[in-house]
């Protein structure tokens, strides 16, 4: 195509927009709100991803002792565990500094009310780091048939927890973008139907001097790309000045599971989230134009 | 040039609009094609821009035989068929200018032409002063005359005109006649259809007269017969 077509093309899909200005802005409001759920949803989703992977790469399995153990116990049982192909590191936390991580972590201010007692004062452990979080379960059994071990916690079910939470909303997510997106291509599709028959005399007369197919549908696919693009960077800008104001109110309101609530930054998200928005609101755009243009643009 | 052999065309379940019409118009040919209203006429214009296939029968236009010509080639044959309409037929949103390097614009002709040839084919048709007005601005000949600078900037061979004179007074009317046999000896064949006797009488040109779809006349240097 030739420039100065290029250029006709893209200034008649622009006149286009102007030309059905409600339909235009309910388009892009439609696509708009398409989008922006989009972009909520899988900044929800990338956080909780991320979460769940921090949460397994942390501790996967800890292992506790019978009451009243020997230290030199203890040790035997962290070498039998050492020995295992699944495990990558072991750590031994004692009764002490479990109590110390527990008041840093979850009591904070009313750490005093406990004075100088240990309630965790038979909970030494063992902090077992795996390979690869799939070789757990086969760990879990071993060690539960050590003699000395009272018992064993799979961290992985709060990762388990997470991963079931994403994919709920995973699947919320997917239904309610399905539906406003049969919206947007409905909305997109009638104001293309109505820039079609303003525009039928100009068209008519196209299509007598010898423009091509192309020529005469691409304002039009133009115009519905443009609104479909217009539709998606709303949202984007949107959601990325609430993103951070957001994170921030989450972490402070619920700063108790700070260790387990770590958000990618805006700019980890949007990586991602840019291209697929940009991507799905120019696809609304495109497919609906395109779905109206072969129905009422027999050239 | 047009060769029309043993056509007819008829919509839906009626009489036949073309019935067995057969026709030769040679190169650089003036030609009026008269006849009342359901005459067939413009169905006689549409087969020659295909917008219509015959019933039967076959249509030659530039060489090309409309009824095999395949879907996606019919705007490069209506680049060698120009074509202006009793109601002129101009985007009102755009100047003389932009209207008539549109026709230019949309078949990809690259801008320096455009800027070249539009200026000369304004000037032809006796606009070149007026370039910037709206269509509204101008008087029904002068928006004629875009339009025939408008279906003439792309060089067509052959210029069909369906009614050009319809809305127009007998003075423009004769002054957009004088522009088509000027068009004319310039070498375009030139296809009219009209119901102005008084125009068609005057040129002395080649007439084909229709009646309910069939010809009933064709005369070298004729005139235009009424109706009984």
């Amino acid at each position: 195509m030739r420039i100065s077509t290029l250029w006709y093309t893209l200034k008649q899909g622009v006149k286009n927009i102007f030309r059905n200005k409600i339909f235009s802005l309910a388009t892009i409001a439609t696509i708009a709100a398409c989008v922006f759920l989009f972009s909520i949803f899988f900044s929800v989703v990338v956080n909780f991803q991320h979460m769940v992977v921090q949460a397994q790469s942390g501790v996967a399995v800890t292992v506790f002792f019978d009451e009243g153990i020997s230290d030199d116990k203890i040790v035997s049982i962290g070498e039998l565990i050492s020995q295992r192909a699944e495990v990558s590191n072991i750590e031994f936390i004692s009764a002490d500094k479990a109590w110390e991580s527990f008041k840093t972590d979850y009591l904070g201010e009313y750490v005093d009310t406990f004075g100088d007692d240990n309630p965790l004062e038979d909970c030494a452990s063992y902090e077992i780091y795996l390979n690869d979080v799939s070789m757990q379960e086969s760990l879990v059994e071993y060690l539960n048939t050590i003699d000395g071990v009272s018992k064993v916690n799979q961290s992985v079910m709060a990762a388990t927890m997470l991963s079931s939470m994403n994919s709920l909303i995973g699947y919320v997510a997917i239904g309610i973008i399905g539906i406003l997106f049969a919206v947007s291509i409905f909305l997109i599709s009638n104001t293309v139907a109505i820039g079609i028959t303003v525009r039928k005399e100009e068209i008519a007369i196209m299509k007598l001097i010898g423009a091509t197919d192309f020529v005469v549908r691409s304002p039009f696919l133009i115009e519905g790309l443009l609104l479909g693009l217009i539709g998606a960077g709303i949202p984007l800008g949107l959601v990325y000045v609430l993103y951070n104001n957001v994170v921030e109110y989450v972490v402070n309101r619920f700063s108790a599971l700070s260790s387990l609530l770590q958000f990618l930054t805006v700019q980890e998200v949007f990586v991602t989230l840019i291209p697929a928005a940009v991507i799905m609101g120019a696809g609304i755009g495109f497919v609906g134009s395109f779905i109206t243009v072969r129905k009422n643009l027999r050239v | 040039m047009i060769i029309l052999d043993k056509v007819s065309k008829a919509y839906n379940k009626g009489a036949p609009a073309l019935n067995d019409v057969s026709l030769h118009i040679e190169k650089g040919e003036f030609v009026f094609i008269v006849g009342d209203s359901g005459a067939g006429k413009s169905t006689l214009i549409r087969l020659l821009l295909r917008e219509e296939i015959p019933t039967s029968g076959k249509v030659f236009v530039n060489n090309t035989d409309l009824s095999k010509l395949k879907h996606r080639k019919i705007p490069i044959f209506r680049r060698g068929v120009g074509v202006v309409f009793q109601d002129f037929r101009l985007l009102k949103d755009r100047n003389v200018y932009e209207n008539v390097a549109f026709a230019q614009l949309i078949v990809q002709k690259p801008a320096k032409e455009i800027r070249r040839n539009v200026p000369a084919m304004l000037s032809m048709v006796g606009l070149a002063e007026k370039y910037k007005a709206r269509p509204k601005e101008l008087s029904g000949g002068e928006q004629q005359r875009v339009a025939l600078a408008r279906a003439l900037v792309n060089r067509p061979p052959i210029l069909l005109c369906d009614e050009p004179t319809g809305n127009l007074d007998p003075k423009n009317s004769w002054e957009i006649m004088k522009l088509l046999e000027e068009i004319n000896r310039r070498g375009t064949t030139v296809v009219v259809v009209t119901h102005n006797s008084e125009i068609v009488n005057a040129m002395q040109k080649r007439v084909i007269t229709m009646r309910r779809g069939v010809i009933v006349s064709d005369e070298k240097k004729g005139g235009y017969i009424y109706e009984d």
